[in-house]
Formats: structure tokens, C-alpha cells, sequence
């Protein structure tokens, strides 16, 4: 019973409970697909979920609304570098990560040097970024290159490859977090940030390095997307902002900062796709689906604050 | 000055309250009675504070009662506060504030009744101020902003002021300022009015007081029509009279070379314990922290830092809520330990385990949250998050504030083991037997060092002195 | 203190004055009765907007769900106040509040408002997808003519901006209450110590936000004369930008409703005017992006400068 005291049980409960709901209704027949498109979709909800779970973390007022835009510069960007020459895959990633680390890198400088609150520098910087790619795009619809199409869209001991480099993130996230001295820092930096200084944390190099691997990340979602849709289109992030917030909230991470929950964003990635399959599947009209998002997500904030209220 | 006796406006029949096991106030009589003006006195954590809020109705008596003449609680017996901190809202103009303050300011025009009615409060209290009621608050300096606060305070508001309580209410304001202030403290108990006035220059007490009360612990220890006290005799009460206890024998230790200096003239030796006291909020815990901020980097940490903190606020500056007490110890160590920038769980465990067995933390397990700890517990483990690291100089604000005997005598023979050590301690402390036990102590008052003790003149009483203000006000 | 930092109203008035002077410039014939109507048109909608934001801002939260209910009322009224006006109204009415419990509930429960209207934008979204799976409906006809009025004297577009600027002001500056409510934003506990109620006093200010919202509606309806569920979802990050533009702050309660119809207006005007500058529309958003950036900069150089820290 211990085990369901876990908050990101939760998350892969839920999204167990959509599936298994969804496979009701075809009585269990394509189960197969619909866990394979679940773990393709699901995981770049799971990659950018994961940058943003970071910058949650760093605590109140902490959210990097310019994911969407980094997503769309750095596919365009890459793609536009590999110019569907095969064997450019990695001159493309190095590009991807590079925007990143650059965007990351001015989103904090806003932050940082202008004094801005992270939601207004982050906000103003996406604009430039989306400029950015718009102008870089010049309306050509770029493919990725055969092999790293193939890459993208295909499989690895029957799990999508996508799903793997997911995995390989969230795992990566989750020792840094647990084991290293930055994961504590940061933990350390939302839980007090006036403690933490206290304490000998250094507040600012925690800062930076967040808002910079959010942005990387999403460089990286962006690269793959782009990859596995064959194109770069300039609406390809929209989504995906709210998403990231959703899939961090849903997963269980606390929006006060300070506490994280890995394992929660991946089943939450996989919970919001398979509630809209769910939902597909049972007629409901696209209209159902949000509110019944929106529903969870303050569901769950309730929740957390009444049990924080209680403790 | 006459003295009007009537049917007093607030009384309190011994009146106490507790905060758990600290006994903020322990049985107090008091009564308020129109013409009286009252100079409450004490040394830090003595109760004004407290006994400030029976009255304006902000706590209530854990045991005795506090009644009011008119209507059955302090806002409608006309009982006002102005503290210390300010309480008006930066973002609105004067006239505006008044607006928070009095609800009846209704309906069309309200704005010029507002500012005829805090311009007329400001002009009676302080004629000539030059205070513009459309003037936003924060666009005020500091005395300004007091000047407003307490002209809210004795402002009608729809009612009438009976009893007003000024805590400190000349810290910001310059000496023309304050006489002002003190005059209409007398016109206002002259002409009927209650005052309760607490500040730590008594000579301003010895101007205005009717009769002077003197808390200490929790309880009235002296209340007399001011002519019976004299300067002196008001310091001694408000100290502990009694034989000092038994000053530890004080080893002389060999003190290295001079590793600090501040701005404002604290300065440390190597291995020396150096103790910062005065009343609290006198600029002592700020001058700490900017000194820790300078010495230490937002942007890097090095594997050997030059300084620790000791946090005394432990919600605001210290604690880390969510975690276990291991890791509240080790956070300021992580660097330290660290391989390729992953911590080291065994050494961590390791510190763990041996500060909890050196400065005695009770608790079962390390790995219990922090929060389970009680609030002494809690302090220990701030002592050895900073203690546990190599920093040769150990910054503390005040962080035996509400901790049990038993804990700081603990504490006290580490403090001294490890500056027998070597270690440099800068310590504010706001109960002086602590400030006494150290080598030598800055007095602060008003942002400023009144004075600098060493050896045998670091006593109870040039504490005290340094840190009331006692020639008359001019 | 100097002129700028004194007055927080001079830098986003003087930012405007020089975007006007720059459009004229480049486009003569702008300066008429019909161009600037048709610069500033979908300025309108856009300024009740920020309006609203402004309510929520001023008692230091932020509104992530505003485009979406801006979205969904116009939903509501291409539909429903189209067809049976009572019924439009009264859902109109509901949302309002609805709105006001929100706020309620958000200061009740201690929620992160960031979330919560997170959560409400899905909602509010879904609900409009729900009335307008795909574009259409239709605008009331008084509805129509109200926003499209020719007014003799200037361009219904000004007129409205100036009618907005002045109620909002009126509302929130001048009003006894409105003082209250700035005030719950500069210093809660004062507020809540002085005896009022701050849980009424939040569900009010987010009501109020409600209501913007819903004027904001009406008026786009009134100018696209048809709706879609996404009509205004940009408004989220617009008005927020356009309180910030206008001298607002985050927290602090310094909010200026005059400020905000301006900084509307010069988030619409900037568009224009880059598509007058021939800059590429590649352009254009990260122009806005780049402007507000230019604007903050200039009034932490200006308030660090002038002002007291």
C-alpha cells in the first residue's frame, strides 16, 4: 500500500485506466498501436515536460513560456543545416542544441540583467525566436534526411526510438536530480531561495543552468518532432506549451517549488494522450477533452493544496 | 501635566499568553485610563510586543481577560496601533491610505474628505510638515512615511482615537520631528486621550510618561508615576539585578590576526568570539547578512568557503521544509565531499550520523523530515549544516532565539570548542547572558555601533546603557 | 525624481506618441478619420482585454485563461445573443460569475493562480469548441452597428479607447473601492488587518476581469462579425504584455488602467506600423516581442536612475 502513496502512481494509473477504457470499446483488439502511438506522442510531451519540471521547481513564478518558439527555431534551424543531405543527422542535432543553449541562454539574460519576471522575458523573447524561425523558413517545407526520418519514426526492441531517447532523458534527469550536487542545489534553491543562498548554494548558477536546460530540451524536442512529422511546420510547438505545464502539474510535481516528480511526467505525457484516444474513440466531441484536462489539472492543484494544508 | 481620573478605558486582569511552552506573557494587570500616558519599557523579549497585541485586540489572552469601557473589543473602545513596521500600502497616496483605515470614507467626494481629514491629523501632530496627501507612499522618505502612519493612528476615522500605542514611533524621525511628536503626545493625554508609548529612549519616556512600566519576562516588574524612577534606576529594573551567573572561565585563547572588518567598524580576530547586541532591529542582523553576501558568491561554490550562516529565522532563512534533516546538514557541504559533481551518500551519511552525535540532535533517524524536529532540534541542525563545513569564519543571526536550555548549553561548549579551534564566530544574539559570554561585543543602536566592550566591560549593564538612548530629549 | 519616474504614465504615452509619429511618417495617409479608425480598430477588443488582465494583475496574479474566455464569449455571442438574446445574456451573466468564484476560490484554498487558470483556459476552450466546432455564427445586428458607428468628431475606435481608458479609470483609480482593491495588491495583510473581507475583495477584482472579458468579447464579435474558438488566444500573452507596457507591475498593485488601454494600443499600433516600415511580416511578431523588451529596459534605466531604489 506503501507503493500508492507515490504521487506518480497516479499518473501511470490514470493513463492505464484510459487505455485500458480505450481497448473496452475494440475489445482489446490494436492494443499494440495504440500503446506504440502513445509512447511516440507522449514523448515529447515527455522531453519538453521534463525542462519545464526544472523551472517549476526553481519555485514560485518560474515558468519558461517560450518553449513553443525554441521548439519551431531549432527544427527549422536544423533542418535548414541538414538540408535532407543524408548523413548531416548529427550536424543537425549539434545545431538543435546549439539554439538551445542560445535561447536558454537570452531568456536568462532578460531575466537576469533587465530584472524581468521570468513569465514577461520569456514570453518577449518567444516572440523574437518565432520571428526568427518564420524568416528562416521562408515558407520551404524542408524534409529531414532518410536516415534520421527513419530514426524517428522507427523502432527499437518494439518501443518507438523516440520513446527511447525519452527514456534516456527522464532517466538522466532523475539521477541528476537525485544524485548530484546540481539536482540538490536546485531543489534546495525552490524549496528557500533566500535559505539556499544562505546555505552556500550558488541561487544564480542554479537559475541560469535551468533556464538553460529547458531551452535545450526543447531544441531537442523540436529536432526529433520535426524529424518524425517530415517537416518543420512553424505551428509545430502550439501545443506544447500548455502541455508542458499540464504534464508537470498532472505528473505531481509541486508548483511551490522544491519537489519534482520524473516518473510523473512521463505517465502524464502518456495519460493526455491516451485521454484524448479515450475520448476519440467514444465519440466525445473535441470540446469534452479540454475541460475535462482542465478539470484534472485543478483537480489535482486542490488536491495538493489541501493535503499540504492539512500537513 | 493634570491627570484626569476616570472609569479606565482598557483593562487587563492578569492577562497571559503562550506560545506552546514559551510564555510570551505570564499574568499581567494593567489599566488604561483616560490622561494617562503610559512608557512601556523592557529589554528584548520581555513582552511589549505581546502585550501590545492583547490590547489592540491582534491576539487574544491564552488565560485572564482584557475589557473595554466602550464596546467589546479594542477597535471599537477607539484603541489605535502604529508599529514599528510599517503597515501602509506603498502603492497608493496618503490620503488613500486613510481610505484602508476608515471604511466610512464613502461615496462621491470622499477623496477631499480623506485628505482634509489626514491633512488635519498631520497638521496637529506635526504643523509644517510638507507632506503632500496626494503624494504616493513610496515616493516618501522613511520619517515621512512614520509621520503618516501615526497621524493615521491618531486621525478621528469616524470614531475617535482613546487609546493610541507607539511602538518606537521616533526610530525614523529626526529630532525637530520627534519633538513635535512628543508634544502632542502630552496635548492629546492632556485633553483626555490614552497613550501608550514604547521606545528605548528614555529620555523621551521620562518626557511624556505619566507613570512608567517596566516588563521583563513576561511580567510587570515596576510601575510607577514617573517621578520615581531615576535614569539608572530604570536601566537596573529592566536588567537582572541578581549576581550575574557565573561567567564561564574564560581561557585565554591565543587570537590569530584580524580576519574582519566591516564598514560600520565590526572587526574579528582569528579564533576570537565576537558578540553584536543593542535592542533588536537596530541594524545588527543586516549588517550580518550583507557581510555573508559579500564574502560568498550567488554564482560559484567553492569547495572551501570562507564563511557559514547560522540562520535564527529559521522559516525565512533556514529551513528547507521538504527535506529530511540529512540532507538540511549536508547542503552546505555537498561541494566537498562531491565526485564528478555527484554527492558522496556515504560521506554524507557519515557527517550526518557524527553531527548528530556531537551537538545531540534528538531524533531516531536522519532521515526523518526536517519538520518533525522540535524547534531547538530544528536549530541544531542549522548549527551543524554551517559547523560541518571548513569555513573559518561562522556568521550566526541570532539563533538561540526560543530554544531550550538544555540545547544551548550544548551549543554554547561547541561554539567555544571550535573557536578554541581556530574558528571566528560574529554572533548577534538578542539575550545578553549569550552576548556575555564572548570575547568582545559591539552595541548597536540606530544602525550604528554605540559602543565597543571587551573583557570585564562586557556586562548586563553597559549593555543596557549602550543601548538606550539616555540624555534627555532635545 | 525625475519626470519619467515620477509619473509612470509618461514613458508608455511618450511610446505611443512616437509609434503615431513614425506610422504618419510612413503612411501620410493614415492620418484620417478612416486610417486611423483602421489602426486602431481591433485595438478595441484588445484593450478591454487588457483591461481585464489588468484587474487580476492588480491584486498580484496573472491570468493565463484570458484568451480563452475572450474566445469562448465571442462563441457565445455569434451564437446564443445572436439567436435567443436572453439566453446569451444570462450565459453571459453565468461566466461573469464564474469568474468571481475563481477568485474566491483561488484566495480560499491559497491555490497558484498560474494553474488554476490554466486549467480554466482548457475549460473555457473546450466549452467554446463545444458551441463552435468550426468557425461561423453570427454578429447580433446592434451589436454590429455599435462597433462599426461613425462617430462625427474622431474614429469610434478612439472614442471607445478613450471611453474604456476613462471607465476603467474611474473605476479603479478614483473609486473608493477600487482604491481598496489596489491597495489589497500593495499590501494584503494591512488590508485584511484593517477589517475587510480580502476573500470578497479578490472574487470582486477577478468579476471585474470577468466582465472586461466579456465586453471584450462582444466587441470582437461586433468587429469580425463571426467567431471561432480560438479567435483570441493570443490576448493571453497580449494583454498581459500590454499592462506591462502600460507602467503596470506584477506585484505591488501599481497598476494604471489609462496605461493599459495605451499599451493596447501601441501593441496594435506596432503592428501596423511594422507592415508600414515594409519590414517583412517575418518580422512583425518578434518586432513586438524586441519593443516590449525596449520599453521595460527603458524604465529600469529610468527608474533606476531618477528614482528612489
Amino acid at each position: 500500500m506503501r507503493a500508492l502513496a507515490r504521487p506518480w502512481i497516479w499518473a501511470w494509473l490514470a493513463a492505464a485506466l484510459a487505455f485500458g477504457l480505450t481497448l473496452a470499446l475494440t475489445s482489446g483488439r490494436g492494443a499494440g498501436e495504440l500503446a506504440y502511438a502513445a509512447l511516440s506522442f507522449g514523448a515529447f510531451a515527455t522531453i519538453v515536460g521534463l525542462g519545464q519540471m526544472l523551472v517549476i521547481t526553481l519555485g514560485p513564478g518560474n515558468v519558461d513560456l517560450s518553449i513553443p518558439a525554441t521548439m519551431t527555431l531549432a527544427a527549422t534551424l536544423a533542418l535548414k543545416a541538414m538540408g535532407t543531405e543524408p548523413g548531416t543527422a548529427l550536424l543537425g542535432l549539434g545545431v538543435a542544441i546549439g539554439v538551445g543553449l542560445a535561447a536558454g541562454g537570452a531568456n536568462f539574460a532578460l531575466i537576469y540583467l533587465l530584472r524581468l519576471p521570468p513569465i514577461i522575458a520569456t514570453l518577449a523573447a518567444s516572440l523574437i525566436y518565432q520571428s526568427l524561425a518564420i524568416w528562416s523558413n521562408r515558407g520551404l517545407r524542408i524534409k529531414p534526411p532518410p536516415g534520421l526520418a527513419d530514426f524517428a519514426t522507427g523502432r527499437f526492441l518494439g518501443l518507438p526510438n523516440v520513446a527511447w531517447v525519452a527514456l534516456f532523458l527522464s532517466l538522466a534527469v532523475w539521477i541528476a536530480l537525485e544524485r548530484s550536487v546540481w539536482g540538490r542545489w536546485l531543489l534546495a534553491t525552490g524549496q528557500n531561495m533566500r535559505a539556499a543562498r544562505f546555505a552556500s548554494v550558488p541561487v544564480e548558477l542554479v537559475r541560469a543552468s535551468t533556464y538553460v536546460t529547458v531551452a535545450l530540451f526543447a531544441g531537442l524536442a523540436g529536432y526529433l518532432l520535426a524529424s518524425f512529422s517530415g517537416g518543420a511546420a512553424l505551428n509545430m510547438g502550439t501545443e506544447y506549451l500548455l502541455m508542458s505545464i499540464a504534464v508537470v502539474v498532472i505528473g505531481g510535481t509541486s508548483i511551490a517549488g522544491g519537489y519534482s516528480n520524473v516518473p510523473g511526467v512521463f505517465g502524464a505525457a502518456l495519460f493526455m494522450f491516451l485521454v484524448v484516444s479515450m475520448l476519440n474513440s467514444y465519440g466525445a466531441a473535441a470540446g469534452i477533452r479540454n475541460v475535462l484536462t482542465g478539470a484534472i489539472i485543478i483537480g489535482i492543484v486542490i488536491v495538493a493544496s489541501t493535503r499540504r494544508m492539512r500537513a | 501635566m493634570t491627570v484626569h481620573h476616570s472609569a479606565p478605558i482598557v483593562i487587563l486582569a492578569d492577562a497571559a499568553r503562550h506560545f506552546g511552552p514559551v510564555r510570551a506573557l505570564d499574568g499581567v494587570s494593567l489599566s488604561v485610563s483616560a490622561g494617562d500616558c503610559i512608557g512601556l519599557v523592557g529589554h528584548n523579549g520581555a513582552g511589549k510586543s505581546t502585550l501590545v497585541n492583547l490590547i489592540n485586540g491582534g491576539l487574544s489572552p491564552s488565560s485572564g481577560e482584557i475589557r473595554f469601557r466602550n464596546g467589546a473589543n479594542a477597535l471599537q473602545a477607539g484603541v489605535r496601533s502604529v508599529f514599528q513596521e510599517l503597515s501602509l500600502c506603498p502603492n497608493l497616496t496618503v490620503a488613500e491610505n486613510l481610505r484602508i483605515s476608515h471604511a466610512g470614507l464613502k461615496g462621491p467626494g470622499w477623496r477631499r474628505r480623506a485628505r482634509a481629514e489626514i491633512s488635519a491629523s498631520l497638521d496637529e501632530v506635526f504643523p509644517g510638515h510638507g507632506i503632500d496627501p496626494d503624494a504616493e507612499v513610496d515616493t516618501l522618505a522613511i520619517a515621512e512615511r512614520q509621520m503618516v502612519e501615526i497621524a493615521i493612528g491618531f486621525a478621528p476615522r469616524g470614531g475617535a482615537a482613546r487609546v493610541v500605542i507607539l511602538d518606537e514611533p521616533t526610530s525614523s524621525l529626526d529630532s525637530g520631528i520627534a519633538r513635535q511628536l512628543l508634544d502632542h503626545v502630552k496635548r492629546f493625554c492632556a485633553g483626555g486621550g490614552a497613550v501608550i508609548f514604547i521606545s528605548h529612549m528614555l529620555g523621551e519616556v521620562f518626557e511624556v510618561a505619566t507613570r512608567i512600566v517596566v516588563l521583563k519576562d513576561g511580567k510587570v516588574v515596576s510601575e510607577k508615576p514617573r517621578g520615581g524612577f531615576t535614569h539608572q534606576g530604570l536601566v537596573d529594573a529592566m536588567g537582572h539585578v541578581a549576581a550575574e551567573t557565573e561567567a564561564s572561565a574564560q581561557n585565554v585563547r591565543d587570537l590569530g590576526p584580524e580576519v574582519v572588518r566591516t564598514d560600520l567598524g565590526v572587526s574579528a580576530r582569528a579564533g576570537e568570539i565576537v558578540g553584536l547586541s543593542g535592542l533588536a532591529g537596530h541594524g545588527q542582523a543586516a549588517a550580518l547578512a550583507r557581510l555573508y553576501l559579500s564574502r560568498s558568491s550567488s554564482w560559484w561554490a567553492l569547495r572551501n568557503p570562507e564563511v557559514v550562516f547560522v540562520a535564527g529565522d529559521r522559516p525565512r532563512d533556514g529551513t528547507l521544509p521538504l527535506w529530511s534533516i540529512l540532507r538540511n546538514i549536508s547542503v552546505s557541504v555537498l561541494r566537498q565531499g562531491a565526485h564528478w559533481g555527484m554527492v558522496d551518500r556515504e560521506a554524507e551519511a557519515e557527517t550526518a550520523q557524527l553531527w548528530r552525535r556531537r551537538i545531540g540532535i534528538r531524533t531516531d533517524n536522519v532521515e526523518n523530515p526536517m519538520l518533525s524536529l522540535s524547534g531547538g532540534n530544528q536549530q541544531k541542525v542549522l548549527f551543524a549544516r554551517a559547523l560541518a563545513s571548513s569555513a573559518p569564519l561562522v556568521i550566526m543571526d541570532d539563533p538561540m532565539r526560543g530554544v531550550d536550555v538544555g540545547t544551548k548549553q550544548d551549543v554554547y561548549a561547541m561554539i567555544r570548542a571550535e573557536a578554541a579551534r581556530g574558528r571566528t564566530f560574529l554572533w548577534y544574539s538578542t539575550e545578553t547572558e549569550e552576548v556575555c559570554q564572548c570575547d568582545r561585543v559591539f552595541v548597536f543602536r540606530n544602525n550604528k555601533i554605540s559602543a565597543e566592550l571587551t573583557g570585564e566591560d562586557i556586562t548586563e549593564e553597559k549593555i543596557l546603557e549602550a543601548s538606550f538612548e539616555l540624555q534627555e530629549a532635545t | 525624481m525625475n519626470l519619467l519616474g515620477r509619473y509612470r504614465i509618461v514613458l508608455p504615452v511618450l511610446s505611443l506618441a512616437l509609434l503615431l509619429a513614425a506610422t504618419f511618417w510612413m503612411q501620410p495617409r493614415a492620418m484620417s478619420y478612416f486610417g486611423l479608425n483602421l489602426l486602431f480598430n481591433l485595438a478595441v477588443p484588445l484593450a478591454l482585454a487588457t483591461c481585464a488582465q489588468m484587474m487580476v494583475m492588480m491584486v498580484n496574479d496573472i491570468d493565463l485563461s484570458l484568451g480563452a474566455f475572450v474566445s469562448l464569449v465571442a462563441c457565445v455571442v455569434a451564437t446564443f445573443v445572436h439567436d435567443t438574446p436572453a439566453l446569451g445574456f444570462a450565459i453571459l451573466v453565468a461566466l461573469i460569475l464564474c469568474y468571481a468564484a475563481l477568485g474566491a476560490l483561488i484566495h480560499a484554498l491559497d491555490l497558484p493562480a498560474i494553474v488554476v487558470t490554466l486549467g480554466m483556459s482548457f475549460v473555457w476552450g473546450g466549452l467554446a469548441l463545444f458551441i463552435l466546432p468550426s468557425p461561423g455564427g453570427a454578429s447580433p445586428d446592434w451589436l454590429r452597428s455599435l462597433m462599426t458607428v461613425k462617430p462625427p468628431l474622431a474614429p469610434m475606435a478612439v472614442i471607445a479607447s478613450v471611453v474604456i481608458a476613462a471607465a476603467g479609470h474611474l473605476l479603479i483609480v478614483r473609486s473608493g473601492i477600487g482604491t481598496v482593491l489596489r491597495g489589497v495588491g500593495g499590501n494584503a495583510r494591512s488590508v485584511a488587518r484593517a477589517g475587510w473581507p480580502l476573500i470578497r475583495l479578490k472574487a470582486l477584482a477577478y468579476g471585474l476581469a470577468g466582465l472586461f472579458g466579456v465586453l471584450a468579447g462582444l466587441a470582437l464579435v461586433g468587429l469580425t462579425t463571426s467567431a471561432d474558438a480560438n479567435i483570441a488566444l493570443r490576448y493571453t500573452l497580449l494583454s498581459i504584455a500590454g499592462v506591462i507596457l502600460g507602467g503596470g507591475e506584477f506585484v505591488g498593485g501599481r497598476v494604471s488602467p489609462v496605461g493599459a488601454v495605451i499599451g493596447a494600443l501601441t501593441l496594435a499600433l506596432a503592428a501596423s506600423f511594422l507592415s508600414f516600415l515594409r519590414l517583412s511580416p517575418d518580422w512583425q511578431i518578434g518586432a513586438q516581442g524586441a519593443i516590449l523588451i525596449l520599453v521595460l529596459t527603458a524604465r529600469l534605466i529610468f527608474s533606476r536612475k531618477g528614482g528612489v531604489a
